[in-house]
C-alpha cells in the first residue's frame, strides 16, 4: 500500500480509462467524492455515466487507472468483495426479486449469512426483523412488508431496491436514475429520502431530471464522451457555456 | 414445534400434501398392488428422486440440467458394483477362466479385478461412495461452469454432452463396466436374496421413506435464506451478486445436492430392479427426468413425484400397445405443458383445485344442514 497516494476522500478515481474495442467509454477520468456528499452525475446519452458505476462496482473491468474506496483499490476486487467493502449500487431498471415478499427481499439483502452454509443456517432473529422494519419505515414500505414485491408500484420498487442497499449500510451508495418512472409526489418523497440517507455516507446519483437534480445535489458533474465537462454546484454548472453547448448546441 | 410445522411441513397446505403423498405411497400402493406391480412403482419412485432434484435445481435455481442421468447412473453403478462383486464369489464363478471376478470381465479377457473395483467389496465404502462421488463430480462440473459464469442453455448443453460422454465411456469400456448390457445378474446383499418378495417390499419402503425424507430436507433448504436466494438468483442474478454474494457457490451447492439426491435414486433403482445399464445414464433418461419434473410442476417437490408416477404409468400402459407412439405422445405432452401449463400438475391444482375442494366443502355443509333439519324435525316431533 503506497501511503503517498492515500486521500481523505471516500472515493478517489484517478486516470480511469476503459475502452471497448478502441472506443473509450471513459477517458482518463479523475473524480473525487467526500463523506456526507451527495453528488449527481449528469450528461447526454452515451456520456459514460452508467459505465462509471459499472467500473466502480466491478461489473466492468478498467483498462487503466485506479479507483480507491476508503483507500482500498477496487479495480482488482471481484463484485461481491466490492459490495462487502461497503459499496452499494442500484440498477437503472428496478432490480428486485418479484417472487419474494418485501420482507424477504430485505432479508435476502441483510448483510449476514452471505456464504452458502451461512445462508442455510441463517435465522430471522429479532435483531434482523428490527432492522428490516427500520429500513421499511424509511423507504415508506412498512405497511406492505408481506406483499409480493412484484405487485408493488414502479416507484415502490425503486424504493425497495434502495432499501435493499440501505440494509447493508454501505459507505458509498450509487443510484442509477432512481426517480425514472416516478410520479411527481413520489419524486418529492424520494428527494427527501435521498437527502436523509446521504447523512454519514457518500451518495453518487445518475439522473436526467434537472428539476430533481436541483432538489438533491450538493455537487454536480457533467460527463460528456467519457470526460468531465464541468463540475461544481448546480448553478455554476447550469451557466457553464460548454455545458450549454453540449445540451443545447446540437 | 412451530418451526417444524412451518418450515418442514410447509404449514397447513404443505402438510396436507405431504400426508396425502405419504398415505398413497406408504399405504395405498402396498395395500392394493401385488409384489410385481409394487416393485414397478418402486422403480418409478426412484426416478422421482431425479425429478425432485430438478425441482430444486431447475424450478427454484433456474439452472436446467439435462444430465441428471449422470448422477442417477453413478449412484446406480456404485450399488451395482458392490452387488456384482458379491454375486461373483469364486464359488459362483468357478467355471470362468479367472474365478472371482465379474462374468463380463472374464468374457473380456480381464484376469484381475481392476483397482477401482476393489473398494466396492465393502458395503460401507459403497454407501459412502454413492453419497459422495456423484456430488463430488457435480462439484467439479459446477465449479468449472458456474465460477466462469456459464449458465442457461450452455450449461444444459454441457451437462447433456457429459451424459453422452459417460454413456460412450461405459459402453466402450466393456471389460470394466459391463458395456451396453450394464451390470446384470445381481442376486444378494450381504447374503440376503434381493430378488425375493420380502426384499422387494422392504426396498420399496426404504425407497419411499428416503424419498419423503429428501422432500422434507428440500423443503427445509427452500424455507431457509438459501432457498430465497435461490429464487433471487433465478430472477435477478446481478442484483444478488451486487448484494455481496458469490453467486457461483450457491449454484454449485444446489447442483451438488441435486446430484446427491439423484444418486440415491439410482442406488435404490439398482436394488429394486436388480441391474444397472447405460440406458439410464444418457440423454433420453436425463430428458425424461426433466419431463417428469415439468409435468408434475417444476416448482413443486410433491408435484414432481406425481408427475413421475403419472408419466411412467402412461409409459407402461401405452408403450405395451403402441411402442412407437409413446415417445411422440410424451414429447407432445411436454410441449403442451411448457406452452400452456408452465407450472405443471401442481400449477393446475393450485389454480383449479379449489373448485374441487369447494365442492367437497359444499357437500359437507349440505350434509351438515340436512342432518340439522332432520334433527330439529325429530325434536319437534318429540315435543
Amino acid at each position: 500500500m503506497n501511503m503517498s497516494t492515500n486521500t481523505d476522500y471516500t472515493l478517489a478515481i484517478e486516470e480511469l480509462t476503459v475502452s471497448f474495442d478502441g472506443f473509450k467509454a471513459v477517458d482518463n477520468l479523475n473524480f473525487y467524492l467526500d463523506r456526507n456528499e451527495l453528488h449527481v452525475v449528469i450528461g447526454p446519452n452515451g456520456a459514460g455515466k452508467t459505465t462509471v458505476l459499472d467500473l466502480i462496482c466491478g461489473k466492468t473491468k478498467a483498462t487503466s487507472g485506479s479507483i480507491k474506496f476508503l483507500n482500498k483499490e477496487l479495480t482488482t476486487l471481484n463484485e461481491h468483495s466490492i459490495v462487502r467493502a461497503g459499496v452499494g449500487r442500484k440498477f437503472q431498471t428496478p432490480s428486485i426479486y418479484e417472487n419474494l415478499s418485501v420482507l424477504e427481499n430485505l432479508e435476502v439483502s441483510y448483510p449476514e449469512g452471505r456464504g452458502v452454509f451461512g445462508s442455510l443456517f441463517f435465522k430471522r432473529t429479532a435483531k434482523v426483523l428490527e432492522k428490516i422494519h427500520e429500513i421499511a419505515k424509511e423507504i415508506m414500505l412498512e405497511d406492505v412488508l408481506d406483499m409480493e414485491a412484484g405487485l408493488l408500484s414502479h416507484g415502490q420498487k425503486q424504493w425497495l431496491e434502495i432499501g435493499m442497499l440501505l440494509i447493508q449500510d454501505p459507505q458509498l451508495l450509487m443510484l442509477d436514475e432512481p426517480v425514472a418512472g416516478m410520479s411527481v409526489k413520489e419524486r418529492e418523497q424520494t428527494a427527501v429520502l435521498l437527502n436523509k440517507i446521504s447523512q454519514g455516507r457518500s451518495v453518487l446519483v445518475i439522473e436526467h431530471d434537472m428539476e430533481f437534480v436541483a432538489q438533491i445535489a450538493h455537487k454536480v458533474t457533467v460527463l460528456h464522451q467519457g470526460k468531465i465537462l464541468a463540475t461544481g454546484d448546480m448553478e455554476k454548472v447550469q451557466n457553464d457555456p460548454k455545458v450549454i453547448e453540449v445540451y443545447l448546441g446540437h | 414445534m412451530n418451526f417444524v410445522y412451518e418450515k418442514i411441513l410447509g404449514g397447513k397446505n404443505g402438510m396436507a400434501a405431504l400426508l396425502i403423498l405419504s398415505a398413497i405411497i406408504l399405504i395405498v400402493f402396498p395395500l392394493f398392488l401385488d409384489a410385481f406391480r409394487l416393485n414397478l412403482v418402486g422403480k418409478y419412485l426412484t426416478y422421482a428422486f431425479a425429478a425432485v432434484s430438478l425441482v430444486l435445481l431447475w424450478g427454484y435455481g433456474g439452472t436446467l440440467s439435462l444430465g441428471q442421468g449422470i448422477f442417477f447412473g453413478l449412484g446406480g453403478y456404485g450399488m451395482a458394483m458392490f452387488l456384482k462383486l458379491e454375486a461373483s464369489s469364486p464359488e459362483n464363478t468357478a467355471i470362468q477362466s479367472t474365478p472371482g471376478i465379474p462374468d463380463f470381465m472374464d468374457w473380456n479377457q480381464i484376469t484381475e479385478l481392476p483397482w477401482f473395483w476393489e473398494p466396492f467389496t465393502s458395503f460401507t465404502f459403497t454407501i459412502i461412495a454413492i453419497l459422495t462421488i456423484p456430488a463430488l463430480f457435480a462439484y467439479i462440473i459446477g465449479a468449472a461452469m458456474f465460477k466462469r459464469r456459464v449458465g442457461g442453455v450452455y450449461f444444459a448443453i454441457i451437462t447433456q454432452v457429459i451424459a453422452v460422454i459417460l454413456t460412450v465411456l461405459i459402453v466402450g469400456q466393456q471389460g470394466f463396466t459391463g458395456g451396453i448390457n450394464g451390470i446384470t445378474d445381481l442376486r444378494t446383499l450381504n447374503g440376503w436374496d434381493i430378488t425375493s418378495d420380502s426384499a422387494k417390499y422392504l426396498f420399496y419402503y426404504i425407497n419411499a421413506g428416503l424419498l419423503l425424507a429428501v422432500i422434507i430436507v428440500s423443503r427445509l433448504i427452500l424455507a431457509s435464506k438459501f432457498g430465497h436466494l435461490l429464487l433471487a438468483i433465478r430472477d435477478k442474478e446481478d442484483r444478488v451478486r451486487f448484494s455481496g454474494y458469490d453467486v457461483g457457490n450457491f449454484k454449485i451447492f444446489i447442483f451438488c445436492f441435486a446430484a446427491l439426491v439423484s444418486a440415491i435414486g439410482g442406488a435404490m433403482f439398482t436394488l429394486q430392479v436388480g441391474f444397472m445399464s447405460p440406458s439410464f445414464v444418457g440423454i433420453v433418461p436425463s430428458i425424461e427426468m426433466v419431463i417428469f419434473a415439468a409435468i408434475g410442476g417444476r416448482m413443486s417437490l410433491i408435484g414432481a413425484v406425481y408427475g413421475t408416477l403419472l408419466i411412467n404409468f402412461g409409459k407402461t400402459t401405452f408403450s405395451e400397445s403402441f411402442p412407437e407412439l409413446w415417445l411422440f405422445l410424451m414429447g407432445g405432452l411436454f410441449i403442451a405443458v411448457v406452452m400452456f401449463f408452465p407450472n405443471g400438475l401442481a400449477g393446475l391444482w393450485n389454480d383449479y383445485g379449489h373448485h374441487i375442494t369447494d365442492r367437497l366443502a359444499f357437500i359437507k355443509n349440505a350434509i351438515g344442514k340436512i342432518q340439522k333439519t332432520v334433527f330439529s324435525k325429530k325434536v319437534q316431533e318429540q315435543s
